[in-house]
């Protein structure tokens, strides 16, 4: 188990290192560095890069470029707003944006086991056609089309939420954002929950436990969604991933003040500075997800928990 | 049942005896595997659907831009922001040319003038645009099966195949590549390329076969230990001969249904570019871009929006469906899940 | 001493609903068990041995259905005797005084009928707590004693082992185990040694027999094993497309095979000492999706007459414990032998056994 937490660590600090290094060099070799556009001589030039460092060999640059980044120090921005720290910029808006993702990841997640697992304990009936409906749509429509939906029905029409982002109604604000992007993990949750859930109902052990004469609860409670719940774990952190995609767009939409639309900000005004620092926070987050997920499995599944060392052959 | 033998009456009590049928195995008739494949695929109500939802598309695809005689890019001032208007469909509301109870149509005095889906802020007909946007689109989706089949199912094959110390390398490669998010990739990949329908097709070439390299690797280790492979090998035939006779006609299959699964993200991964304005420049029409454009109006004139993203929506659905109904048609035991 | 009835299985008929229409599974089954006795219910895949245990632990899966039938079971409740009618219970009532605690039943994979994500201890322990009431306490000391009795080494720390720690052999004396926890009357074993090794398959077969001596438990074995049978069972059910075709005790089903399906049976048992090519069945299974018309094994039997054809045979007697369903055995029927090379076989066998058995 602690081999397999180490292995998993020193690849996610290598993936880390190598994407850290694709972002120096687009830096070193993208146009727009500080002195691009301005009327200096060579010497001043020298001198402007002694001062930030740029005349020292490449791999110290490289050293201090990472030692800054783990810091949590991103430099300016040039363009979205002029030399403000890129690390402020985000400080306000990365908390509305992970509570955005939690919320509807939470929501979809929730959903999407109740409609999954009565699907599966209801098949062939009303129940499991409707999940497979919501599910074939949920996975097939994109969240920006949910959005506009949204929007345009209990926003515009309706006027039950808010159309854009109010900072003065940060609960009913998210609400519209929520539900666009909780329908993707929702349908892929309904999807894979319903599968698992025929396989362990069909199962060997579900007819031995059924066999035991236990309660219809215990049966589906205990023994039928603890195995459903495991391999749930597995699938969701591409859904939390694919989840940061869509929350670029929703975010845009929908005017939240996170660092989804920061970043689609970036992109469409060339502020590199800012693009680089904001994929370097998403590949964080990301290869972290992965990371809790991975260990999160080993720790509830046993068969992963306790290695086979100690089976005992009869 | 037509093969029932007749008793004749009287010799009820005398042996039967041995008949020639008694071998034949009458349960499990053998039909052959394609055509077993074909009958669950049609049988499917949502593949065929989705088959021809695709076909409907891709017809309209190729011959909508020519249908109405507006070309994609012509701009014209004078018919900016025209409402959809349809000759024999003009008593549905959504088809009448009106918008809010104002006919702009009649004010301009166009009284035979029809932009089926409309026109967008530079007069451009939408109808045309939607439909070439479309074609990008299909394009996209026809690059993707190619990537994967070229480059996702090489690479699976060839790190399955070998194994040991191949295999290990190649998918710590995977690894690293798929601990970077693909939106990320594709991200940086356009602020140093320029963006257009080049560096979208090289950004899929880069992370867009990862899946449908493990699902072919998978398979192949599946596969490699089977009897029949074993068999081929110790009689000597060549890596080449064994991958290509033995092992890939067995898991073409599961890797059509896997190609056809990652089309629809590949045409959601240009839409996605395009609407956050990574894709093709102007005046070319992706869905993506013209639902970037349609948004922008969105609550003034929703129409450039909706037809768009309903092309979109179902392109993306049929595909989905068509992918569903081919696995369950190659594997009818997740049929029955 | 009288035998005592404790499981009367009466014209029984079962059908599955399917994608492809209703099978008939079970067509007509009758089966008697005593208290303190083995039975043996043989027959290939699909002829409906399972089906038959499944509705009697109320354990039918959803799209099954029983149509007709009585299956009674008499039990002894400390000395008092109470009859339940399985079928005329509702699935609650089965499973609050049937399943798991008067009748119990033991699976054929021992690899997959565990659940893999709890202890042995807690699967072990949960059919006590829910239908005995035992404290966690109470349960986890009976729960060691049973792993002991199954004979597990180190029963204290299995208890907090997963399956997946544990072999094959291991997990099916867990499994009896986890069968045996409430101390029930009936014991079902469905093919309980299929899937192990032939060396664990005596070792798991000899301790079922001990138990069962030593509880006076009633056993059906469900199994294609002739070789099993002939070893653990006092009577033997022979089951062809859901109806039982040959009924007898051990030495009459053996020694004195009167259905054309039996013969065919015993005839595939491979014999090392014989040069002879094995024998096998010809064909395969009707599919009960279609109604069978006469005797089910007509198509498939070389000895068929035309009335196996036209109608569907009775239950012959030929003593007053066995029983077979071919018009080969009516009065008006050619005298037809059993194939001489099983002739053979069976008259080496009473040799080698020294046994007299008169006809």
């Amino acid at each position: 188990m602690s081999r397999y937490i180490l292995k998993r660590l020193i690849l996610a600090v290598l993936t880390l290192l190598v994407i850290v290094f694709v972002l120096f060099l687009m830096l070193q070799y993208m146009p727009g560095s500080p002195f691009n556009d301005e009327k200096l001589n060579a010497e001043q030039v020298a001198a402007l890069k002694s001062k930030y460092g740029l005349d020292q060999p490449v791999y110290i640059r490289f050293f201090k470029y990472v030692s800054h980044m783990v810091r949590g120090d991103f430099g300016l921005s040039y363009n979205i707003q002029k030399n403000v720290p890129i690390s402020s910029m985000i400080r306000g808006r990365l908390p509305v944006s992970i509570r955005l993702g939690a919320q509807a990841v939470l929501l979809g997640t929730l959903l999407g086991l109740v409609l999954g697992v009565m699907a599966a304990l209801w098949h062939n009936t009303f129940v499991d056609t409707l999940c497979t409906i919501v599910s074939v749509v949920g996975v097939s429509v994109p969240s920006f089309v949910f959005a506009f939906f949204l929007l345009y029905n209990l926003g515009f029409k309706a006027g039950l939420f808010p159309i854009l982002y109010k900072v003065t109604l940060p609960v009913s604000s998210t609400v519209l954002p929520t539900l666009a992007l909780s329908m993707f993990p929702l349908a892929q949750i309904a999807r894979f929950s319903r599968t698992e859930m025929l396989e362990v109902l069909g199962s060997d052990y579900m007819l031995f436990a059924e066999s035991k004469g236990l309660t219809s609860f215990r049966l589906h409670a205990v023994h039928a969604l603890r195995n459903v719940l495991i391999p749930i774990i597995t699938v969701l952190a591409p859904l939390i991933v694919s989840l940061m995609t869509g929350s670029m767009v929703i975010e845009k939409i929908f005017s939240v003040p996170g660092v989804g639309s920061l970043l689609v900000t970036a992109i469409q005004s060339n502020d590199y500075n800012v693009v680089v620092s904001l994929t370097f926070i998403y590949c964080v987050m990301y290869i972290g997800i992965m990371l809790v997920v991975d260990m999160l499995y080993g720790v509830i599944d046993p068969r992963i928990r306790l290695t086979k060392e100690n089976s005992h052959e009869g | 049942m037509k093969d029932e033998i007749k008793i004749e009456t009287g010799r009820e009590f005398e042996l039967v005896g041995i008949r020639a049928d008694m071998h034949i195995d009458k349960n499990y008739a053998s039909q052959s595997f394609w055509k077993d494949v074909v009958v669950r695929f049609t049988r499917n109500k949502g593949s065929v659907f989705g088959m021809m939802m695709i076909l409907l598309i891709l017809i309209l695809a190729i011959v909508g831009p020519t249908m109405n005689g507006y070309t994609y890019d012509n701009v014209n001032l004078d018919h900016q922001n025209l409402a959809p208007r349809v000759k024999w469909l003009s008593h549905f509301s959504i088809f009448d040319g009106a918008e809010k109870g104002v006919d702009r149509y009649a004010a301009l005095g166009l009284s035979d003038t029809y932009y089926w889906f409309g026109t967008d802020t530079l007069g451009r007909d939408l109808w045309t645009r939607t439909w070439e946007g479309t074609r990008i689109s299909l394009f996209i989706a026809f690059v993707a099966v190619v990537i994967d089949m070229v480059i996702g199912v090489s690479y699976g094959l060839v790190s399955g195949y070998f194994g040991g110390a191949v295999d290990s390398f190649m998918q710590r490669i995977v690894e690293i590549l798929n601990g970077i998010p693909t939106l990320i990739t594709v991200t940086l990949l356009m602020l140093v390329m320029e963006p257009g329908l080049k560096s979208i097709i090289l950004a899929l070439m880069l992370t867009g076969w990862i899946g449908m390299s493990r699902v072919a690797r998978a398979q192949v280790l599946k596969l490699k230990e089977q009897e029949y492979v074993l068999a081929a090998r110790t009689l000597g035939i060549g890596h080449i001969d064994l991958i290509a006779k033995e092992i890939l006609p067995n898991i073409f299959g599961q890797l059509i249904t896997m190609s056809m699964f990652s089309i629809p993200s590949a045409i959601f991964s240009e839409a996605f570019l395009s609407f956050v304005g990574l894709g093709v420049p102007t005046p070319m029409a992706s869905l993506g871009s013209l639902i970037n454009d349609g948004y922008k109006s969105f609550l003034t004139h929703p129409y450039m929006l909706v037809f768009p993203t309903v092309v979109l929506a179902l392109l993306m659905l049929s595909f989905n469906l068509m992918a569903d109904g081919l696995r369950d048609a190659f594997d009818p035991k997740m049929q029955e899940l | 001493m009288k035998r005592e009835l404790i499981l009367r299985i009466r014209d029984l008929y079962i059908s599955f609903r399917t994608a492809a229409g209703t099978v008939n599974s079970i067509r007509g089954v009758n089966l008697d068990l005593y208290r303190g006795e083995t039975i043996a219910i043989v027959g290939e895949s699909g002829s409906g041995k399972s089906v038959t245990m499944k509705a009697t632990m109320g354990i039918l899966s959803s799209n099954g259905k029983v149509n007709d039938g009585v299956i009674e079971f008499y039990s002894k409740d400390n000395e008092n005797a109470v009859t339940y009618r399985i079928l005329e219970m509702s699935k609650r009532e089965i499973r609050r005084e049937i399943s798991g605690k008067r009748i119990a039943m033991v699976f054929q994979d021992p690899m997959t009928s565990l659940n893999p994500t709890m202890s042995i201890g807690t699967q072990l322990m949960e059919g006590m707590r829910h239908h005995d009431k035992l404290s966690r306490a109470e349960a986890w000391k009976k729960a060691v004693s049973l792993l002991k009795m199954v004979e597990i080494p180190e029963p204290e720390k299995r208890m907090r082992s997963y399956p997946h720690q544990l072999s094959g052999g291991m997990r099916q004396r867990v499994n009896i185990a986890i069968a045996l926890s409430c101390d029930p009357e009936i014991l079902i074993c469905d093919e309980p040694t299929t899937a192990l090794d032939v060396t664990i398959q005596a070792k798991i077969l000899e301790l079922i027999q001990n138990i069962q001596k030593e509880r006076n438990l009633s056993v059906i074995y469900i199994t294609h094993d002739l070789g099993v049978v002939s070893k653990i069972a006092d009577y033997v059910s022979v089951m062809y497309a859901g109806k039982i075709v040959e009924q007898g005790t051990v030495n009459e089903i053996f020694y004195d095979p009167r259905h054309p399906y039996t013969w065919g049976l015993l005839s595939s048992i491979p014999d090392v000492t014989s040069d002879q090519k094995l024998f096998t069945i010809p064909g395969s299974p009707p599919n009960l999706l279609h109604p069978v018309k006469g005797d089910a094994f007509a198509p498939r039997n070389i000895y068929a007459i035309g009335m196996d054809y036209l109608e569907e045979p009775p239950m012959f007697k030929i003593t007053k414990t066995h029983y077979a369903a071919t018009w080969l055995l009516d009065k008006r029927a050619p005298k037809v032998h059993m194939p001489t090379s099983l002739r053979a076989r069976i008259d080496k066998m009473l040799r080698e056994e020294g046994t007299a058995y008169d006809e």
